[in-house]
């Protein structure tokens, strides 16, 4: 099939060529259609000459084998692949704008870059979490829904840590695009899902600045000085960069893998919690390091890459964002000693967690809650001073926990929506003993267990004989 | 599946695991003798395989029981030597009739090499599985012999690559590139996991899937000692090398 001579109305295994859409680098776009198909597809041909450009050839079969391995809402739908002799592929035509439109509108504000790296961050961690590692992202290769959600596009130089890594095994040099390809990828190395985490990194950065944070170098012989030569910091080019966003974005550009954040859900945790993000001395920098620590890197600077055997998954379990519901109630004192136990013990096999610590101040329906309660004080300020009372007793370094009180009606719904909108991994919260009012009603336990998008641990306070069989 | 050797209760539990799973049709890869204390029940398995259509190619093993053992290790040739004395003269008949490989549409299935298949070679390295991809034009080829699962392939522009398969994860035999699987063994797995090895291909999707099916080892060992055949035989079942 010759992608350069293609009609409107052309019918290509049952897919009419309706409009053809705006080519890419290596391939030529076509919206389609196919009687009893309502979803709007697109169909991708590549622009191959046979032999030459194995770039095309490689990273088409790539696309090929991971894109119909993918689900969800942060990937374009998979509908079908042509063969060998008609290579294609036809995907959901993703309506919304790319975030590449939004480059000439920089720099965007704080909260905006927030908002919409939060987005990028969730599709980066639906796609880990399904084992593959794009890559090559890049703002033309991150679309916004119209309802917002980020998908990403384009998986030709992608990894798919259970199946083979066709890229690597085409090409003795390092492949990426200049501006965002990670330390480690210059170095070759192709299985760390923080490199992703590097190249939001540089967009959150470009985004935030106008600028690109490493310029945007051609020859892959340039790539290299990022592995020693730091980035101004976002507020030398606009002082409007609040210190925490400079602060996320810093870590994100981090030369070693293992000082960015472990995962991107960890990365969107910070960017939706700006008041919680701890604090170092590079979120007022406005210089880059000075010429000795940059020789020192230069001359400690890996020549290949050291080798690790990454596996994203194990990443993923190793730090996952663990969400503890406290009840804050006087009688509830014995509850919170057995929930502090069972904290210890998830926090002791999982070193990389992060911690929410989540308390819901219930309002009532009428919403004619005193902003202050009898003795004038702020109930949510008086129940943010007692969840940090909690979690003193905690091990882990206090950057690693956060704390929220959320206001609700219902206090199970509230606990379930938080865990949604964060990515939570896992709920640990305790339940109150049995009573007949309590199996009556319902407990707010039992509905967050049966409605939890994750693991939900209970804890109990162990039950004396004449508790557990009340009258 | 492949290099059955003679372990009922591998197979068995590989043919209840395939049914559940809906497998519409068999390939045999040969070696359906030696070491193990059940090649009569393994063989009558497979001929009823082939009365229904299946594919079934010859293993060396199989051709050590009708000519001679002179190439094999004191262990594996006892075993081979034992073999006769249980195979009657309809099973022999069965395995002499069997041919080294058989093509079919795109796909080509061998014993041990696409290359020289009547001199066993292993396909254990880049190199080996060069020479057997390079000896013939199909997409796919399917193999056993070295009762190790791997993943070869050749791209468009010649280049040689391996992959550990993952165990359950469909890998997709793209168009664009030729493969070589070797399908790990059934009756005496050698990749330190005891679990009973064989791939299911979907030709509609063309994915090949790799499949560990754990079995009652303990009956297949005890029962290896007791048909006093050589009991390192038996040890190494468990420790899936």
């Amino acid at each position: 099939m010759d992608a350069q001579h293609l009609e409107t109305g052309q019918v290509i295994d049952g897919f009419t060529l309706e409009q053809p859409l705006d080519p890419g680098g290596m391939a030529s776009f076509w919206r389609v259609s196919r009687p009893g198909t309502d979803l709007p597809m697109v169909m991708k041909i590549p622009l191959m000459r046979q032999g030459e450009d194995p770039i095309t050839i490689v990273g088409f079969e790539v696309e090929q084998m991971i894109l119909a391995r993918l689900a969800g809402p942060h990937v374009p739908r998979f509908v079908a692949a042509g063969d060998f002799e008609r290579p294609y592929i036809v995907m959901e035509l993703v309506a919304g704008r790319s975030v590449r439109t939004l480059l000439d509108k920089t720099p965007l504000a704080a909260d905006e870059v927030a908002s919409i790296g939060a987005k990028i961050a969730f599709a980066l961690h639906d796609l880990h979490r399904q084992h593959v590692i794009h890559l090559d992202l890049k703002p033309s290769n991150v679309i916004l829904r119209d309802d917002g959600e980020a998908v990403l596009i384009d998986f030709g130089l992608s990894r798919h840590e259970q199946l083979p890594d066709l890229v690597a095994e085409e090409f003795d040099d390092p492949v990426g695009t200049g501006p965002y390809i990670a330390p480690e990828q210059v170095l070759r190395e192709r299985g760390d899902s923080r490199s992703d985490i590097f190249a939001l990194g540089v967009i959150l950065y470009f985004l935030a600045t106008g600028e690109r944070p490493f310029g945007e170098p051609q020859r892959a012989a340039e790539w290299r000085r990022r592995l020693w030569r730091d980035p101004y910091p976002p507020r030398r080019w606009n002082e409007k960069v609040p210190p925490w966003l400079q602060e996320i974005i810093l870590r994100c550009l981090a030369v070693d893998p293992a000082e960015r954040y472990a995962t991107a859900a960890q990365l969107a945790f910070d960017l939706q919690h700006p008041d919680q993000v701890p604090l170092t001395a590079r979120a007022t920098r406005r210089e880059r390091d000075g010429p000795v620590a940059v020789a020192l890197r230069w001359l400690r600077a890996p020549k290949t890459a050291t080798l690790r055997r990454h596996d994203v998954s194990t990443l993923l379990a190793r730090a996952p964002i663990i969400m503890v519901a406290i009840d804050l109630a006087p009688h509830a004192e014995g509850l919170r000693d057995a929930l502090t136990i069972a904290v210890r013990r998830v926090l002791a096999t999982e070193p990389g967690a992060r911690l929410a610590c989540v308390n819901v101040l219930k309002t009532s329906r009428i919403g004619l809650d005193p902003v202050v309660d009898a003795q004038g004080r702020n109930p949510h300020l008086q129940r943010l001073v007692e969840l940090r009372h909690w979690a003193r007793a905690l091990p882990a370094a206090t950057e690693r926990i956060t704390y929220q009180v959320l206001e609700s009606v219902d206090t199970a719904s509230a606990l379930v929506d938080y865990a949604r909108n964060n990515r939570i991994d896992h709920i640990v919260m305790g339940a109150r003993g049995s009573s007949p009012l309590r199996r009556l009603l319902g407990s707010v336990s039992a509905k967050v267990v049966a409605e939890a998008p994750c693991t939900v641990t209970v804890v109990r306070t162990r039950w004396g004989p004449a508790e557990a069989e009340p009258g | 599946m492949t290099d059955l050797h003679g372990n009922r209760e591998a197979l068995a539990a590989c043919l209840d695991h395939a049914a559940q799973n809906g497998i519409d049709r068999y390939v045999f890869l040969g070696d359906y003798a030696g070491y193990g204390a059940d090649p009569g029940w393994v063989i009558d398995t497979v001929m009823d395989h082939v009365a229904r259509g299946a594919i079934a190619i010859l293993g060396n093993h199989d051709a050590a029981v009708l000519t001679d053992t002179e190439d094999m290790n004191e262990s594996a040739a006892a075993a081979i030597a034992w073999t006769r004395t249980q195979l009657d003269a309809r099973q022999r008949a069965f395995l002499a009739e069997l041919p080294l490989l058989i093509e079919e549409k795109d796909r080509l299935y061998v014993h041990g090499s696409a290359f020289e298949p009547d001199q066993w070679h292993y396909v254990t390295d880049l190199y080996a599985a060069s020479k057997s991809l390079m000896a013939t034009p199909a997409h796919a080829t399917f193999c056993g012999h070295t009762h190790v699962p791997a993943l070869f392939h050749m791209s468009m522009t010649g280049k040689f690559a391996s992959f550990e398969p993952v165990a359950r994860v469909d890998i997709p035999l793209t168009p664009q590139r030729r493969w070589l699987a070797v399908i790990g063994s059934v009756g005496q797995p050698r990749d330190r996991d005891p679990a009973a090895c064989y791939a299911v291909l979907d030709d509609e999707r063309y994915v090949l899937t790799y499949v560990r099916v754990p079995y009652d080892i303990e009956s297949a060992a005890r029962k290896i000692a007791a048909a006093g055949l050589p009991i390192s035989l038996a040890a190494r079942l468990f420790e899936g090398y």
